[in-house]
């Protein structure tokens, strides 16, 4: 058997290092969640932004000139997929120029909140299709993208969530509004409001 | 495992461990202060920030954020920009590279600390 040592106290470091190592732990999740906090800022692209601002501009030009709805609805369909490839490389190139996970915390968090009600915007369109109401569908897709902005950004920078009420805004215009005015407010919608918030992010969050 | 007299594991790298205030030793005193911690890691995933960013993430006061901006500005770890947006002043910050490497030393250190303890 070993003796003990003649000291009557533990050294000071032997008690305080489970202390030490919380705090250590403490410190590091600290900075893990400012990381991520912070990171929500430049999650989203905003030269992406500008490009799908252009492809809605176009697709308003091309869709105003379609003789039936449902051929009007496909152009404005194929916008929407070309703008989410737009969108996802541009979230990817950012945030490895950013040495940043793309699915980081806030990543996820805003995609859950902005994919919700672009859901809800997408089985709207097919019933408003099914039912031939054609021209409440500008309206439906910009109130519901505004919310989906509004929602996924509600703790990002300021700007994120004052786009999404603009478009919320137009949303709501175009829904009391002459149905032949839909492509017009798209265009200012998709297109105009997308490319002004886009350059302002692009400019003052590094892309 | 040995430790040594002072109950610590013998790691070369806690070879500087100190009786430093608080219990936490040899530690970058600039950035160890929470909120210039805080203003440093938001910096290491933004290229800029201005001011008010930082404020609102930092939830604090216009008072406490230009002080310890000035301290991190001081020991070069940010480097401070202002101008104008009109007629308002705009002040942004960006983090130096000597104040990234400052971030990845407290990261180490604070690694090396977990692994000591959980070593013994």
């Amino acid at each position: 058997m070993v003796m003990r040592s003649v000291s009557p106290l533990p050294p000071p470091e032997q008690t305080r290092s489970p202390e030490l190592q919380a705090r250590a732990f403490e410190n590091l999740g600290y900075i893990r969640r400012t990381m991520e906090e912070a990171g929500s800022f430049t999650a989203i692209s905003g030269w992406a932004q500008v490009a799908i601002g252009v492809t809605a501009l176009g697709a308003a030009w091309l869709a105003h000139r379609q003789p039936t709805p449902s051929s009007w609805l496909t152009v404005w369909v194929g916008a929407l997929a070309v703008s989410i490839v737009i969108a996802t490389l541009g979230m990817v190139r950012k945030a490895r120029a950013a040495g940043a996970p793309v699915f980081a915390g806030p990543a996820r968090r805003f995609a859950m909140s902005f994919l919700l009600p672009l859901a809800a915007g997408g089985l709207l369109t097919i019933a408003l299709d099914r039912a031939g109401l054609h021209g409440i569908l500008p309206g439906t897709w910009l109130l519901l993208f505004g919310t989906a902005v509004a929602c996924g950004g509600a703790f990002s920078v300021r700007i994120v969530p004052v786009m999404g009420m603009c478009f919320m805004a137009l949303g709501a215009l175009a829904l009391f509004a002459d149905p032949a005015w839909g492509d017009a407010i798209l265009a200012l919608g998709f297109g105009a409001l997308l490319i002004g918030f886009g350059v302002k992010i692009a400019r003052r969050y590094g892309g | 495992m040995r430790t040594d007299r002072r109950g610590l594991p013998r790691k070369a790298s806690l070879g500087r461990i100190g009786a430093a205030e608080g219990g936490m030793p040899d530690l970058d005193r600039v950035i160890h202060e929470r909120l210039r911690l805080g203003i440093v890691s938001a910096l290491a995933v933004n290229e800029w920030l201005t001011f008010n960013e930082l404020k609102h993430l930092m939830r604090t006061t216009d008072g406490n954020l230009s002080v310890h901006a000035r301290k991190l500005e001081e020991a070069s770890y940010v480097e401070c920009h202002k101008s104008f947006e009109g007629r308002l002043p705009k002040t942004r910050f960006r983090l130096t590279a000597t104040g990234r490497r400052a971030l990845e030393r407290y990261l180490h250190h604070m690694e090396a600390l977990i692994r000591a303890t959980r070593a013994r």
